[in-house]
């Protein structure tokens, strides 16, 4: 053993030293054991966004597409439709969208980008059984109004813009799920990065 | 011989000295009462849990489409598999029960006061992981109670600012609760958290026998050897390791060693516990929908919410408090305000006598006040958030908090009665 006087800056310079670099190892090593936990691939691809195309949807016509496991509704909604949200806003319980069922910009009378496109996930808020869209016969479910979706489980009620009726077991209004167009025709649902 | 093998096993590893420090010779106070026997009750249900636990998992099958299944098979074709299930489920329950009552006693006789409050953490920390352990355990039989009541937690996360939703990603690895999510559970709940829990509740014992163990009267029975007490009769019948007298610096009054004292009494304790423990599961195994909650019979389907989500029974106080209030992200920080406050209460108690014995009227009010906010909050968890209910929830988070505001003001200046000199 040397008997050189110990000198003390260069050991806590070399502690200090070993320590930071040790725990940036340390800290590079936790890396993969945390990011394993993000979505595999699989998972990323399965819950991926999905596109449809509306070029050939007419007025008051409903086309189904599947988004994550779940069914989405894209219904073109013709000007009569879009007319009627406004007459019935009295029987609904979230006529205004209030509850966060939809993105910033789907919370309007329309819940929907484009007044006349309307998308939303198409599973009742109640017990997740999906609703029947009635185009022309509605007005024997809720007076008055002409068009809406009957849920055939439990009787849950909503109108053309996914907004629930007072008096049905369902609480909440449809969920809009996030969406944007990719061009006039096409839209892309479940990622709306880049909102018009 | 055989005294030759164990002397030379004793030079290479002092097994014996260790056992005589910590069970033949630890001095344990002579009055400690039915509440005492909750920390070897937990630890009975630990060994039941994971003993159980072992051979559940010889079994099961952790996938989204093989769980519900696989736990089927254990009910109805695995000789015994009932058996082993039910054991582990209303070990579950169980656990908390005796966790709950074992707090409780902690909080009664002042056992987080100095110098246990690292004791009183080491505990805390065990419920916390405890907690993190049943809610995973319950995802496993992947029914809808598992899939729905999982959903619900996991989305508390989602409240926190900024990150919430990366957060839950990342704790599902999927875009909903899925297969990835369940064999994540299953791996923590099986390996990670066992490991955890094992070494916190060796360290809570550990940091227990350094500080010695509190008693209803709160006074300790490691005293200075300065002629202030004197040794009884008794008491010097009785050979403690020389580590608790630190050399002659202390003596050692009304205490009796662990081993067979304590150990004998604990025994009463399993026999009393597993009379009650056997009788809920073979006669009342769901233990009313409590235990095991109806919707849970029923596959978990991501498509269909049950009418009505609560978590099991251990969690409602808790769960109540978060939605008493109505903002959801201060739903989630009162709840888990709820759970720090306790880990507090050695810094929150700033008064220096132990024991609701010797303490003033208004402590034990208060104490009282804070059992029946937990067990009403407790109820109100299961009940549906409905007008009055929510209320009702309100005015109870508010007398539970009330409890720690309270205690911190009088503790200070409280009008405590004499303590005796000797354990009575």
């Amino acid at each position: 053993m040397s008997n050189a006087p110990v000198d003390q800056g260069r050991r806590r310079f070399l502690t200090i030293a070993t320590s930071v670099v040790g725990g940036v190892g340390a800290v590079g090593a936790a890396v993969p054991f945390v990011a394993s936990w993000m979505p595999s691939e699989k998972a990323k691809q399965a819950g991926a966004s999905v596109s449809a195309d509306i070029s050939k949807l007419e007025p008051g016509q409903l086309i189904r597409v599947e988004w994550r496991g779940k069914p989405v509704w894209i219904v073109k909604r013709p000007q009569a439709m879009l007319d009627e949200l406004a007459t019935h806003e009295d029987k609904l319980r979230d006529p205004a969208s209030e509850i966060e069922q939809q993105p910033a910009y789907a919370q309007n009378r329309h819940r929907s980008k484009k007044p006349e496109i309307f998308v939303a996930v198409g599973i009742c808020t109640h017990l997740g059984c999906s609703p029947t869209y009635i185009a022309d016969d509605f007005a024997a479910q809720v007076e008055g109004v002409t068009s809406g979706f009957f849920c055939p489980c439990h009787g849950s009620k909503f109108d053309m813009a996914g907004r629930v009726f007072q008096s049905v077991p369902a609480p909440k209004n449809l969920q809009i799920p996030p969406y944007m167009f990719t061009d006039d025709n096409t839209i892309l649902i479940g990622d709306d990065e880049g909102t018009v | 011989m055989f005294k030759n093998l164990m002397s030379w096993i004793e030079y290479r590893l002092p097994f014996m000295e260790k056992m005589n420090l910590h069970v033949m010779q630890y001095p344990a106070p002579k009055n400690f009462n039915f509440w005492y026997f909750f920390g070897s009750l937990a630890m009975l249900v630990l060994v039941n849990q994971i003993l159980t636990g072992i051979w559940l998992t010889m079994n099961y099958e952790p996938s989204a489409d093989g769980a519900f299944a696989s736990v089927e098979y254990i009910m109805r074709d695995v000789d015994y598999g009932w058996l082993l299930r039910y054991m582990h489920s209303t070990g579950a329950s169980a656990f908390f029960v005796v966790v709950y009552l074992h707090m409780l006693r902690g909080m009664m006789y002042g056992s987080y006061q100095k110098p246990r409050e690292l004791l009183w953490i080491f505990g805390m920390l065990i419920f916390l992981v405890l907690m993190a352990e049943a809610f995973m355990g319950y995802l496993l039989p992947w029914g809808q109670m598992s899939f729905w009541g999982a959903q619900v937690i996991i989305s508390i996360f989602g409240v926190i600012p900024g990150i919430g939703d990366d957060l839950t990603l990342w704790i599902r690895g999927d875009y909903v609760i899925s297969g990835a999510t369940l064999n994540r559970f299953f791996a923590l709940h099986v390996i990670a958290l066992p490991l955890v829990l094992v070494v916190l509740v060796f360290l809570h014992i550990m940091a227990l026998h350094e500080v010695g163990s509190n008693n209803p009267d709160g006074i300790d029975v490691k005293r200075e050897n300065d002629g202030s007490v004197e040794q009884t009769e008794a008491d010097k019948k009785f050979t403690f390791h020389q580590y608790f007298t630190k050399g002659g610096k202390k003596i050692i009054v009304d205490a009796i060693p662990f081993h067979p004292y304590y150990t004998v009494k604990d025994l009463v304790g399993v026999a009393g516990f597993l009379l009650i423990f056997a009788w809920v599961i073979f006669f009342l195994p769901e233990g009313g929908g409590y235990f095991l909650e109806p919707p849970n019979f029923e596959a978990a389907n991501p498509l269909k919410t049950p009418a009505h989500i609560a978590p099991v029974w251990y969690f409602t106080p808790f769960y109540a408090i978060l939605r008493a209030v109505p903002d959801q992200l201060f739903g989630a920080i009162f709840m888990f305000l709820a759970i720090l406050a306790l880990a507090l209460l050695p810094w929150i108690d700033r008064g220096s006598v132990r024991s609701v014995r010797y303490r003033s009227a208004l402590h034990t009010a208060n104490l009282i006040n804070f059992c029946v906010s937990f067990v009403a909050l407790g109820v109100l968890g299961v009940l549906p958030a409905t007008g009055l209910y929510t209320l009702l929830a309100q005015i109870f988070s508010f007398t539970y908090f009330g409890f720690f505001i309270l205690l911190w003001f009088y503790s200070k200046n409280e009008k405590t009665k004499p303590l005796p000199v000797r354990l009575t």
